[in-house]
This record gives structure tokens, C-alpha cells and sequence, in this order.
């Protein structure tokens, strides 16, 4: 690298928008693409399962120990393997980390729905809520805080996991990073993380502000 | 009316929570269900409203078993209160206490008004219906849960150790708040507890239990005091029950003597003290048509003459029972204990007569207000003493 400064104000400039799948700002577009839909997905397949495995216990054991499994996997193992299924798209990388959210949303569904007291499940049975009413109206809404929790954590990692993608081609802004190392020039790699770095900072702050505007209930 | 028919609770481990309850809770009375840890009072009070169903007997509400009752629809009838108030965290007081009205399908506004006003009813500030549960001390949530479980007006209440988490001052009010209102609305309460002197101050009828869901005996709280079927009721009563057994009997019949030279007064009447060569000396009140003889003897136990000053609704002396005028009463009340007993020697009148009822505890040394007036809860709601959670 000899004398070259760490970062090249002007590359960054120059490559910010060209309209090319490598300019930076796609990069970023796809990064977020294929950190969200994950959590999304996983989310929306969460909330069932956990209510499942909150209602049947027997089943929790065995959903968390699978999902566990599954989260223990290398990532760059489970790409190659999906190449083979999905080839080189965004599902690739969507599909494994749909997963990886999951490990964490499930227990944090199921936690969520299992810290609620006792009384105040029982005051709910009591006052006269049929089941359904009760899981919408009381047991769901307290589940919130816990579920928020784990979705900020599934978000985070979600977000640093998609660069590993960039070793089949698809990883947003993890791009960068192979970019930066095989030509021995910094700027891409240092506009790599910190973009990162801001991106899950942001998306956790959104979330953060989201569990003040849905829990003014909770002590603060 | 809920009638225990035989009633017998076996739950799925074997444990017999209740054995062969049989009794009645009687429309419009408090009736307590008072015993140890374990004996199966939550169980006895869960199989009314089906939280829990019998594995035998039946229990019926007005001659109907509840078991022909879809549970929600039962549930909505009977009003329930719970130790910890169980509050929902995530609603704000007033929506708290609409719960029920909402789940019955009343339009919200409606609901909402009828929640304000049963905030108002338990002594509850209006500002305090916008906040959310965390921010409300240990009882006023107890409060709001008693609100909550009135809300929807069901002719049944059911409450289990509702007193039981907060300290004993606020007991103390939440209790004689509790006994106001019975005196209002006539629910048919049925009220479980473990403390026997909140179930003496609390029941007009008091079912003994013990471990093992067993009924050890079910008397008026008075009957219990002179006339407890076992050595188990013994016990569990424990000490000075004779002292206690005062607190049935109103002071009104204590004949009052003139107000003597050496009680001093202020302009309005209000005692100061015992006038001596020393300065004065400590006296003490109590209210003849509010209190119960055992209020008397402790004022009159107060002073070093002996002599208790009867006071007025505003603290004004209105006369003093001397020694002997307090032992003409307690006199009789022997003579009429010990008396061939008709069915109930003692009626238990000193009971619902008065509110707060002839309370124990209200003699009092110092001027000033003895209680503070129900009826007057100032600014903000009553205190409790304590301040927010949190
Ligand atoms: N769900 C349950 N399964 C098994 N045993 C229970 C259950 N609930 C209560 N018990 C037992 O039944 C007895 C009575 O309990 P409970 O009605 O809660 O008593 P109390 O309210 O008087 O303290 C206790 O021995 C308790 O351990
Ligand atoms: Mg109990």
C-alpha cells in the first residue's frame, strides 16, 4: 500500500453512484435488502412457532435445540450449500439467515410469552377473556418488550452476517471488503465497516425508539 | 347465594386440595374463608368461577350450578381480586378498570365513564386514570384492582388475599375502605385470607379451614371469638380473643359522665389533657356511636385516672365513662356471655351498623384526628403512604 492514505476521499466520491451493481449506494440497497427480509421473515414465522412451543412445552426443547443446530452451522458452509438449491441470487443468502433470525426470535417469542406473571394471566382468565382474546389482547402486547429484545439482536447480526455472502457473490456491502484485499487498496474496506457499522446502529436506534412508542408502559 | 355442596378437589398428582366442602356463602354478606397456607383457599374460591373445576360436589350461584355456565360468561358476573392486583401493565388505569364493561360490549364511552366513576368510588384521583400501572404505589393498585373487579356491577365478588401485599397501615384502610363500600353496594363477597384478624374485622361469616381443604368451623366472627369448635380454631385465633371480642360490642351503651373540672379544653371543646400540678397529663378518646366498647376501655387505659373522654364526630368532648361506668358494661356483656345461650347469644350488630366499623385501634392520646374522614379524601387520592414503584 506504500504511501497511499487510508482512505481516498475522491474513490469514494467517484464510486458513490454510478448507476453499477458495485457503486456503493447499491451495494448498500442490496446489504439492506438481504439483512431485513431475514428478520421479517423470520419474525413472521416466529410468532407462530413460538406460540406453539409456548402453548405445547414439550415442543420447545426440541424447536430450540434444532434452531441452535442450525445456528452453530459456519455461514460460508451453509451459502455453499444453498448455492446448490437457490444459485447465485438473493435468496442465497436470505434463505440461511431467515434461519439464523429464527434461532433468536423463537426463544425470545417464547420467553417473552413466558415472563408474563402469573396474576396477571390469571386476573386476564378471570375477568372473563375467551383464549383467543386473551392471547391478542393481554398475553401478545406483553410479550413486546422480550420479542423487541431478541429482534435487536437478529437484526445486528443479521446485518454483519450478510457480508460473508460477498465470498459467493452476494453480500452488499461485504463486496467491498473482497474488493478492497485483492487489489491491497483500503478505502473500499474501511467504507465497508464503517457503512456497516452505521447501518446497524441506525436500524438498532429505529428499534429502540419503536419499543418506546409500543411499551410507554414499562418502567423506565 | 353460593352453595358448596360436597365439593372436593383432587388435583391430578393426587394432592386433595379441598375435602368435602359444604357451606353457604349468603347473598350480600362478606362471608371469609380463613386458614393456613395450603388449606385450599384458592382452590375453594377458584371452583366458583371455574378456574378451576370440581373433581366433586357442585357449587351453585343462586341455585344454578356454575358448571352449566360457559366460563367466560360466568366470569364476567363475578368480579375477582387477587393479591398482587394483577393489573394489566400495558393499559392505563382507566382501561384497566374497563376491562370488563369492554369484554361485555359496552361502547367505549360508557365504559370509560363507568371507570371513572368506580376510580372516584374507591378514592382514587381522576388524574390518576391516564397513567399506567408501574407508576401507581403497592395500594393504590389494589385500589384500581378493586375498581376494576366492581366495574361491570356483578353481584359477586371474589377476592383472593387482596390486603395481603402491602403494609399494614395501608391494609388498615384498604380494609375499612372495603367495609364502606359493602356497606353501598351489598355485593355477595367472598373473601379469602390467612391473617384471622383481617377475617374477624372483615366477615360476617367466618369459615375456618384446615390443611387438607377441611371446614374446622363456620361462625359469625364474634361466635368464633367465645365459642371455637377445637383445639385447631383455638389456636389459630390465638391470643386475647375475650379483648377482642370487645370489638363487637359498640361503646354506646357506656353510661357518660359529666364533663369534669379537670379535663381542659380548647375554644371548640377538643381535649387537651388531664389538668395536674405536674401540667397535663396524656388522655384518651373514643367516639360512642362509632366505637366498639374495646376503643373505650383502651382510651380509659390511656389515661392515668382511668376515666376515657368521649368525643363528638368533630373530636368535641361530649363526657367521660369512668371506671365504673366501663365496668357496668363489661359487667352485663359477662353476664349475657356466660347466660344459657339462645341460638346466637350474641348478635352481631356492632358489625354492619357503623363505618368504618368500631375499629380496634382508634383510641387515641394525641389531639388531632383519630382517622382520617372517609368522606374527605383531599387533594390526589388518599395517601398511601407510599410513593410510585419504580
Ligand atoms: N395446580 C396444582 N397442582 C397440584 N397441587 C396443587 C395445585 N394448586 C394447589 N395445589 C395444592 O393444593 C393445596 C391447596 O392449595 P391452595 O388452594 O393454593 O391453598 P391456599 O390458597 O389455602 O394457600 C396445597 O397443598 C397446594 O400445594
Ligand atoms: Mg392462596
Amino acid at each position: 500500500m506504500g504511501d497511499e492514505p487510508l482512505v481516498r476521499w475522491d474513490w469514494i466520491w467517484r464510486n458513490w453512484d454510478t448507476g453499477r451493481p458495485d457503486s456503493i449506494l447499491a451495494l448498500l440497497e442490496s446489504h439492506i435488502v438481504m439483512a431485513f427480509l431475514p428478520v421479517l421473515f423470520g419474525l413472521l414465522l416466529a410468532v407462530p412457532l413460538g406460540l406453539a412451543s409456548a402453548r405445547w412445552r414439550w415442543l420447545y426443547q426440541p424447536t430450540v435445540s434444532v434452531m441452535n443446530v442450525v445456528y452453530s452451522l459456519p455461514s460460508i458452509a451453509i451459502f455453499i450449500v444453498m448455492l446448490a438449491i437457490t444459485g447465485l441470487g438473493q435468496a442465497t443468502v436470505i434463505v440461511p439467515l431467515t434461519f439464523y433470525s429464527l434461532a433468536i426470535l423463537i426463544p425470545a417469542v417464547v420467553d417473552g410469552l413466558t415472563s408474563i406473571p402469573d396474576h396477571v394471566r390469571s386476573s386476564a382468565v378471570a375477568m372473563g377473556f375467551t383464549p383467543l382474546r386473551r392471547l391478542v389482547r393481554v398475553e401478545l402486547p406483553l410479550a413486546v418488550p422480550v420479542v423487541l429484545a431478541g429482534l435487536r439482536v437478529a437484526t445486528v447480526s443479521s446485518i454483519s452476517l450478510v457480508s460473508v455472502g460477498a465470498l459467493i457473490g452476494q453480500g452488499g456491502l461485504g463486496y467491498l471488503f473482497i474488493d478492497g484485499w485483492q487489489r491491497q487498496f483500503t478505502t473500499p474496506i474501511v467504507v465497508g465497516i464503517v457503512a456497516t457499522v452505521l447501518l446497524a446502529v441506525t436500524a438498532d436506534g429505529l428499534l429502540v425508539l419503536a419499543q418506546r412508542l409500543l411499551t410507554p408502559w414499562r418502567r423506565a | 347465594m353460593i352453595t358448596f355442596e360436597g365439593v372436593t378437589k383432587r388435583y391430578d398428582d393426587g394432592t386433595v386440595a379441598v375435602d368435602d366442602l359444604t357451606l353457604e356463602a349468603p347473598t350480600g354478606a362478606i362471608t371469609v374463608f380463613v386458614g393456613p397456607s395450603g388449606c385450599g383457599k384458592t382452590t375453594s374460591l377458584r371452583m366458583i368461577n371455574r378456574m378451576i373445576d370440581a373433581t366433586d360436589g357442585r357449587i351453585l350461584l343462586d341455585g344454578q350450578d356454575v358448571r352449566e355456565i360457559d366460563p367466560p360468561t360466568l366470569r364476567r358476573g363475578i368480579g375477582y381480586v387477587i393479591q398482587q392486583a394483577g393489573l394489566f401493565p400495558h393499559r392505563k388505569i382507566v382501561d384497566n378498570v374497563a376491562t370488563v364493561p369492554h369484554l361485555l360490549g359496552w361502547d367505549r364511552k360508557r365504559a370509560r365513564a363507568r371507570a371513572m366513576e368506580l376510580l372516584e368510588r374507591v378514592g382514587l384521583d381522576a388524574e390518576l386514570a391516564r397513567r399506567y400501572p408501574f407508576q401507581l404505589s403497592g395500594g393504590q393498585q389494589q385500589r384500581v384492582g378493586v375498581a376494576r373487579a366492581l366495574a361491570a356491577d356483578p353481584p359477586v365478588l371474589l377476592m383472593d388475599e387482596p390486603f395481603s401485599a402491602v403494609d399494614p397501615v395501608v391494609r388498615t384502610s384498604l380494609q375499612d375502605e372495603l367495609l364502606r363500600l359493602q356497606s353501598d353496594l351489598q355485593k355477595t363477597i367472598v373473601f379469602v385470607t390467612h391473617d384471622i384478624d383481617e377475617a374477624i374485622k372483615l366477615g360476617d361469616t367466618v369459615a375456618v379451614m384446615r390443611v387438607g381443604g377441611r371446614l374446622a368451623q363456620m361462625a359469625g366472627p364474634a361466635t368464633l371469638l367465645t365459642e371455637p369448635a377445637d383445639d385447631f380454631v383455638r389456636e389459630f385465633l390465638g391470643r386475647d380473643r375475650g379483648i377482642r371480642r370487645l370489638s363487637f360490642i359498640p361503646a354506646k351503651d357506656v353510661r357518660l359522665a359529666a364533663v369534669p373540672a379537670d379535663l381542659a379544653l380548647d375554644a371548640s371543646g377538643r381535649p387537651l389533657g388531664w389538668r395536674t400540678e405536674g401540667g397535663l397529663l396524656p388522655y384518651g378518646t373514643f367516639n360512642p356511636e362509632r366505637d366498639s366498647l374495646r376503643a373505650a376501655l383502651d382510651a380509659a387505659l390511656l389515661a392515668v385516672n382511668g376515666t376515657a373522654v368521649a368525643v363528638d364526630e368533630d373530636d368535641r368532648v361530649i363526657g367521660v365513662a369512668t371506671r365504673e361506668a366501663l365496668d357496668e358494661v363489661l359487667g352485663q356483656y359477662a353476664a349475657r356471655h356466660t347466660a344459657p345461650a339462645p341460638e346466637s347469644p350474641w348478635p352481631e350488630e356492632a358489625h354492619r351498623t357503623s363505618t368504618p366499623r368500631a375499629a380496634p385501634g382508634s383510641a387515641g392520646e394525641a389531639p388531632g384526628p383519630d382517622e382520617p374522614a372517609p368522606t374527605d379524601p383531599g387533594p390526589g387520592d388518599r395517601s398511601d403512604g407510599e410513593g410510585p414503584h419504580g
